[in-house]
C-alpha cells in the first residue's frame, strides 16, 4: 500500500503537482490522464528522482522520502522509463542481472531470479542476447524484467504499451496482471491505453494539470464525465 | 458518455520459456591461441633482437598502452571525459620517485603505494566531476593538467635532493627510480612492463566483466536508469576515477624507472588532447584498443624519426583520425581490424574456392545489425 498525503511538487514558477491526497491499496493500480498532468513527476518523485516541495509519502509504512534513490531500489522500489532505457552494452541476461544484484538479490539464487524474471516478463528471445540487437518491443520487455527480478516491493510501469502493436498489447497486459500474482509486488501502471488499463487494473487515479481528478474502480472511473472532459477539453458528446 | 475503448483483449499471453545459457560472447580459440603466441614473441623475442632504442621505445609504448586503457576506461565504459590522464602520468611518476628516494622499498610496493597516492587523488578529482558531464568536466581536467604542468615545471622530478619535494638544483640531472633487480636491463624492464601492464589489463578485464562494468555500462547510457536498478551513481564512478587513477599513476611510476628518468617537459598539457584522440582512434571501448593507442602515441613517431620527418605531422594525421573514427568505425581500429580482416580473408576464400566459399563469408564476415 502506498499512501501519498498532500503532495506538491514545484519546479520554479510552474506546479506540475498540486496537494495530492492518494492510496494506491494493492494488485495494479491505473494512473491516467492527459500529456503533463504529473504522472511521470509522480513516478519521478517515488523513485527518488524529484524532490517534492511538500508532502508525505509512504509505502508498506516505510517513509520513502528519506531514502536516496538506489536505496529506493534497493528496498523494492523498481520502475520503467517512457522512453525505454535498456542498456544496451549489456546482453538481456545483464541487464536483468544487473538489477538483482545491486538490490541485494543473493548470488546463489542469481540464474534462477534472472530467468523467473525473463519468462514472466514474456521474453523469448535468447538472454545471451545483446539488447543493441533488439526491437522495441523486446526492449521494453527487458525493463520489465528489470523492474520484476528479485524482490520487488512497488513496480512503476510508464507507458510500457507506447509504440506497440495491439496484440503485442494484448500479451503485456497479461504480463501486467501476472506481477502482482508472481512478485506480490503493488503495480502502477501509467499509459494512454484505455483498453489496456481497464484490462489490468482494478483501481485508477486520474490526473489533471497537477490534481487529482477522481480515483475509484477503473470502469466507473473511465466513465466519469470529469475524466472524459479532462481528456477530450469538452463536456460533450464524443 | 464515455470514452471510446479498442476491441477488448481477451488472449493471454504466450509465455515462452527463456531457454538457453547465459552464455558469454562466442570466442574464437583460434585467435586467443595466436594472440598468445603472438605476445610470447614479444616478450622473448623483442629484447635480444631489437636496438637499445627500439626496446625503450616499446617500453614507453606499452606504458603508454596502460595510460589509454586508463583514459578508456573513464570515457569508453563510464562516459566521463578526462583530459588530465598525461598530468596523472607525470603525478603517478613523481610520486614513485620521490617515495623511491624516501623509503628505498621493493619496487612493486613502491607501485603499489604510487596506485594508492593516485587512486586518493583520481578520487578527489571525481569529487566535483559528479556534478560535471561532457564539456564541463573535460574543460576542468584540461585546466587541472595545465597546473600540473606548471607545478612541475617549477618543483621538478625528485633526483635525491632534501626537503619535501625532494630536488636538488645544483645536481641536474635525472635520477631514474631504481629498477627490480631481476629487470636491470632495458631488456629485462621491457619483460617486466608487459607483464605488470598485462596485469593492468587484467584488473581492468575483471572490473568490466563484472559487477562494476554492469554499473559503468548502465550509467554510461543513462544515470535514471542505473539509479532505478539500484545502483550508487556516485560511488561507482568515484570507483572508476579511482581505478583509472591507479592504473594511470602505477604507468607513471613504470615510465620513472625507464631510462633516462623523468623530466618536466615530458609531460605538456596538450599530450592530454592527443591521448584522447589516439584513444578514439585505437578504439575506446575494447583493451585491444588501448593497446593501437600506446602504439599510435609512441611507435609511429619513433618510426617517422628515423625517417627524419617531425612527428608534429602527426597531429594532423590523428586529427584527420579522430574525423575518420567518428565518422565512419565508432568502434575504432580494434573494432575494425578484425571486421577488415574477416572480409579480406572472405574474399580471399571466394577467389580460392569459388562461389561454395560465398556461405562461409556471409556467417562470418557479418556485421553485427544496430
Amino acid at each position: 500500500m502506498i499512501e501519498i498525503e498532500g503532495l506538491t511538487v514545484r519546479f520554479g514558477g510552474v506546479t506540475p503537482i498540486r496537494d495530492m491526497n492518494l492510496v494506491f491499496p494493492a494488485g495494479v493500480c491505473g494512473l491516467i490522464g492527459p500529456n503533463g498532468a504529473g504522472k511521470t513527476t509522480f513516478f519521478n518523485v517515488l523513485s527518488g528522482f524529484v524532490r517534492p516541495a511538500e508532502g508525505q509519502l509512504r509505502a508498506f509504512g516505510q517513509d520513502l522520502l528519506r531514502m536516496p534513490g538506489y536505496r529506493r531500489a534497493r528496498w523494492g522500489m523498481r520502475r520503467t522509463f517512457q522512453t525505454e532505457q535498456a542498456i544496451e552494452r549489456l546482453s538481456v541476461y545483464e541487464n536483468v542481472a544487473m538489477v538483482h544484484e545491486h538490490t541485494g538479490g543473493r548470488r546463489s539464487k542469481r540464474r534462477a531470479d534472472v530467468l523467473t524474471a525473463l519468462e514472466l516478463a514474456g521474453l523469448d528471445v535468447a538472454p545471451a542476447q545483446s539488447v543493441a540487437a533488439l526491437g522495441s518491443r523486446d526492449r521494453r520487455l527487458v525493463e520489465v524484467a528489470r523492474a520484476v527480478v528479485g524482490a520487488p516491493r512497488v513496480v512503476l510501469l510508464d507507458e510500457p504499451a507506447a509504440g506497440l502493436p495491439d496484440e503485442d498489447t494484448v500479451r503485456l497486459s497479461a504480463v501486467i496482471r501476472r506481477i502482482p500474482e508472481e512478485t506480490g509486488a503493488l503495480t502502477i501502471l501509467v499509459d494512454h491505453d484505455m483498453s489496456l488499463v481497464s484490462d489490468c487494473c482494478e483501481v485508477t487515479a486520474v490526473l489533471d494539470f497537477g490534481e487529482l481528478i477522481t480515483v475509484g474502480p477503473t470502469h466507473e472511473v473511465l466513465r466519469d464525465e470529469r475524466v472524459v472532459r479532462a481528456y477530450l477539453g469538452t463536456g460533450e458528446e464524443s | 458518455m464515455s470514452i471510446s475503448f479498442r476491441g477488448q483483449p481477451t488472449a493471454a499471453a504466450e509465455t515462452v520459456s527463456a531457454g538457453g545459457r547465459p552464455a558469454r560472447p562466442a570466442r574464437n580459440p583460434l585467435g586467443a591461441l595466436v594472440t598468445a603466441a603472438f605476445v610470447a614473441v614479444v616478450l622473448v623475442a623483442a629484447p635480444q633482437v631489437l636496438s637499445d632504442f627500439w626496446v625503450q621505445t616499446l617500453t614507453s609504448a606499452v606504458i603508454y598502452a596502460a595510460v589509454a586503457l586508463g583514459l578508456g576506461l573513464l570515457f569508453g565504459r563510464v562516459g566521463l571525459i578526462s583530459l588530465g590522464q598525461i598530468a596523472m602520468l607525470a603525478l603517478g611518476g613523481w610520486t614513485a620517485l620521490r617515495l623511491g628516494q624516501e623509503l628505498a622499498a621493493p619496487f612493486p610496493v613502491t607501485l603499489l603505494l604510487t596506485a594508492g597516492i593516485a587512486a586518493l587523488a583520481g578520487v578527489l578529482i571525481g569529487l566535483p566531476a559528479l556534478r560535471l558531464s561532457g564539456l564541463h568536466l573535460a574543460l576542468v581536467t584540461l585546466m587541472g593538467a595545465a597546473a600540473v604542468t606548471v607545478a612541475l615545471a617549477n618543483i621538478n622530478f625528485p633526483n635525491g635532493g632534501g626537503g619535501f619535494f625532494g630536488y636538488n638544483p645544483v645536481n641536474s640531472g635525472t635520477v631514474p627510480l631504481a629498477r627490480p633487480a631481476l629487470a636491470g636491463s632495458d631488456g629485462a624492464y621491457l619483460r617486466y612492463v608487459i607483464a605488470a601492464v598485462a596485469l593492468l589489463f587484467l584488473i581492468s578485464y575483471l572490473h568490466v566483466r563484472g559487477r562494476p562494468g554492469r554499473a559503468w555500462a548502465a550509467i554510461r547510457q543513462s544515470e535514471p536508469a542505473a539509479t532505478a536498478a539500484g545502483i550508487n551513481v556516485t560511488l561507482y564512478k568515484l570507483w572508476a576515477f579511482a581505478l583509472a587513477s591507479a592504473i594511470t599513476g602505477v604507468a607513471g611510476g613504470l615510465l620513472a624507472a625507464s631510462a633516462g628518468g623523468l623530466t618536466a617537459y615530458q609531460f605538456p598539457t596538450q599530450d592530454s588532447i592527443t591521448l584522447l584522440a589516439v584513444v578514439l582512434i585505437g578504439g575506446m571501448y575494447s583493451f585491444w584498443g588501448a593497446i593501437a593507442a600506446g602504439f599510435l602515441v609512441m611507435i609511429v613517431p619513433a618510426i617517422l624519426q628515423q625517417f627524419g620527418i617531425s612527428s608534429d605531422v602527426l597531429l594532423i594525421v590523428f586529427g584527420a583520425g579522430v574525423m575518420q573514427s567518428l565518422l565512419a568505425t565508432p568502434d575504432g581500429i580494434a573494432g575494425q581490424l578484425p571486421k577488415d580482416l574477416r572480409r579480406l580473408s572472405a574474399r580471399l576464400g571466394r577467389g580460392r574456392t569459388g562461389p561454395a566459399g560465398a556461405g562461409e563469408a556471409g556467417r562470418t564476415g557479418g556485421e553485427v545489425p544496430r
